[in-house]
């Protein structure tokens, strides 16, 4: 079997997996980096976003074999020293999320936009942003007005 | 998803030569049509051509009056080009309408074509404008390219590298989404070139993407929405389906050719 390598959070890993093997598996089930979730395993619904190499994508769709020695961050990797990142911090005062299932691959994708298009982030555009993240608890009012306050947060930083 | 042996050729030419001698092998793009099509256990290829690092396959290239984009080229690139979005800016515009952010990030212009999706944005484009698909061993005119629903004229083993666009003086599209997938339930691409005017309907028909005739014959006489007025798409050949019968689908070419056509630029 392969032995894949990358950076993951800042740390080199390596593990020896099936050529089969998704990213989503190589972080949950080799690394027991569980906080990135699989909602629907079919590339809809987003609850699996990481970041590769700066960009989000879906690691339900991606097979860990063809990203040998990409740099990739997870949601493990947001909170600093014991402090929740920015956009963490404004998930939870907005009551951005209900049971949480799809919180992960949300404030992964919402730093992402936040990345690529800046602190002040209109309603309109963060919808169309989100349409890859889909929240079972329809808690999308919220979620919007979490990522516009994070994207904020994030100017500071 | 069944086991496979993966292989990470470097160029174009290894990746045909590595398909050439490979049983029973495909070509990875960007995956977003093939891995999720692999786990539910319908595609179950012995060998996967991952083709992530034939660079020699990515980039857009703007030469004379033409526009030509590497197969490989992900949906996010071609949308964000800035010299695509003074050549064709409809084009850069259709990549930023497909899918969701994470799609664009790994999907890629060939796969798209290579999948030919009968509710996917690219087909559309190439047959509007009258694209060239450039593989590894000949160049196809779209019009001959797309052969049916997921069907094209790619034979066992044959490569897209790349695809050449020719500038048009006028193009715009316009797609009517299904709202969970984003693919189009119809999408319209109309281009002007000199006196002629191509359209051409993604999404509804059942053979896949076609050229609507009589609304090209109507953009002719003047290029306008206003020459749209009153045409009637006939609803034979088109789909029905949970999300809207062919009746429907019909009125919707003729809407979104109008809202391309008021687009177009
Ligand atoms: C949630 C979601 C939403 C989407 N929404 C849309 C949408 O709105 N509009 C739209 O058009 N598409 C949409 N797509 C599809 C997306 O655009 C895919 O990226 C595309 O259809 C396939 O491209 P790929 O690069 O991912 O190819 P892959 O999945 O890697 O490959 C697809 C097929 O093409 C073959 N292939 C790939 N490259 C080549 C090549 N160079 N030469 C020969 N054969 C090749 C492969 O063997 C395979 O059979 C969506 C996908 C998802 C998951
Ligand atoms: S689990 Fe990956 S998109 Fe739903
Ligand atoms: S908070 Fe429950 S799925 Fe989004």
């Amino acid at each position: 079997m392969p032995v894949v390598s990358m950076t993951v959070n800042g740390k080199a890993v390596s593990a020896d997996v099936d050529s089969r093997t998704l990213l989503v598996q190589y972080l949950r089930e080799n690394l027991r980096l569980t906080g990135t979730h699989v909602g629907c395993d079919t590339s809809q619904c987003g609850a699996c976003v990481v970041h590769v190499n700066g960009d989000a994508l879906k690691s339900c769709t991606a097979l860990a074999v063809a990203l040998e020695g990409a740099d990739v961050v997870t949601i493990e990797g947001l909170a600093k020293d014991g402090k929740l990142h920015p956009m963490q911090e404004a998930f939870r005062e907005n009551h951005g999320l209900q049971c949480g299932f799809c919180t992960p691959g949300m404030i992964m994708s919402a730093v992402d936009i936040v990345n690529r298009k800046g602190n002040k982030l209109e309603e309109k555009l963060i919808r169309e942003e989100l349409e890859g993240n889909i929240c079972r608890c329809t808690g999308y009012h919220n979620i919007v007005k979490a990522i516009a306050a994070g994207a904020e947060g994030m100017a500071g930083q | 998803m069944y086991p496979f042996t993966y292989h990470q050729p470097d160029s174009a030419r290894k990746a045909a030569s590595v398909a050439g001698k490979a049983e029973d092998a495909k070509f990875l793009a960007g995956g977003m049509t093939l891995l999720p099509t692999m786990k539910q256990r319908l595609a179950s290829p012995a060998n996967l051509i991952d083709l992530a690092k034939c660079d020699d396959m990515r980039g857009i290239e703007i030469k004379g009056r033409s526009v030509t984009i590497g197969a490989m080229t992900r949906h996010v690139d071609v949308a964000n080009s800035k010299e695509l979005q003074e050549a064709i800016p409809a084009l850069a515009d259709l990549a930023g309408m497909i899918g969701d952010p994470a799609v664009r990030n790994r999907g890629t212009i060939g796969g798209s074509l290579a999948n030919n999706d009968p509710a996917a944005d690219y087909p559309a484009a190439a047959l509007a404008l009258g694209a060239t698909i450039v593989t590894n061993k000949r160049k196809i005119e779209a019009e001959d390219y797309f052969t049916g629903l997921f069907e094209t004229a790619l034979e066992e083993g044959e490569v897209i590298t790349k695809i050449t666009f020719p500038i048009p003086a006028k193009a715009g599209y316009e797609k009517f989404r299904n709202p969970a997938s984003r693919y189009a339930i119809v999408g319209v691409f109309v281009a002007k070139k000199g006196s002629e005017v191509r359209v051409a309907v993604t999404g509804a028909g059942s053979g896949g993407v076609f050229r609507a005739t009589k609304i090209e014959a109507a953009l002719t006489a003047k290029f306008s929405s206003k020459s749209l007025e009153g045409v009637k798409m006939p609803a034979e050949g088109l789909n029905s389906d949970i999300h809207a019968d062919a009746e429907y689908r019909a009125h919707l070419i003729t809407v979104m050719a109008k809202r391309a056509t008021d687009k177009a630029k």
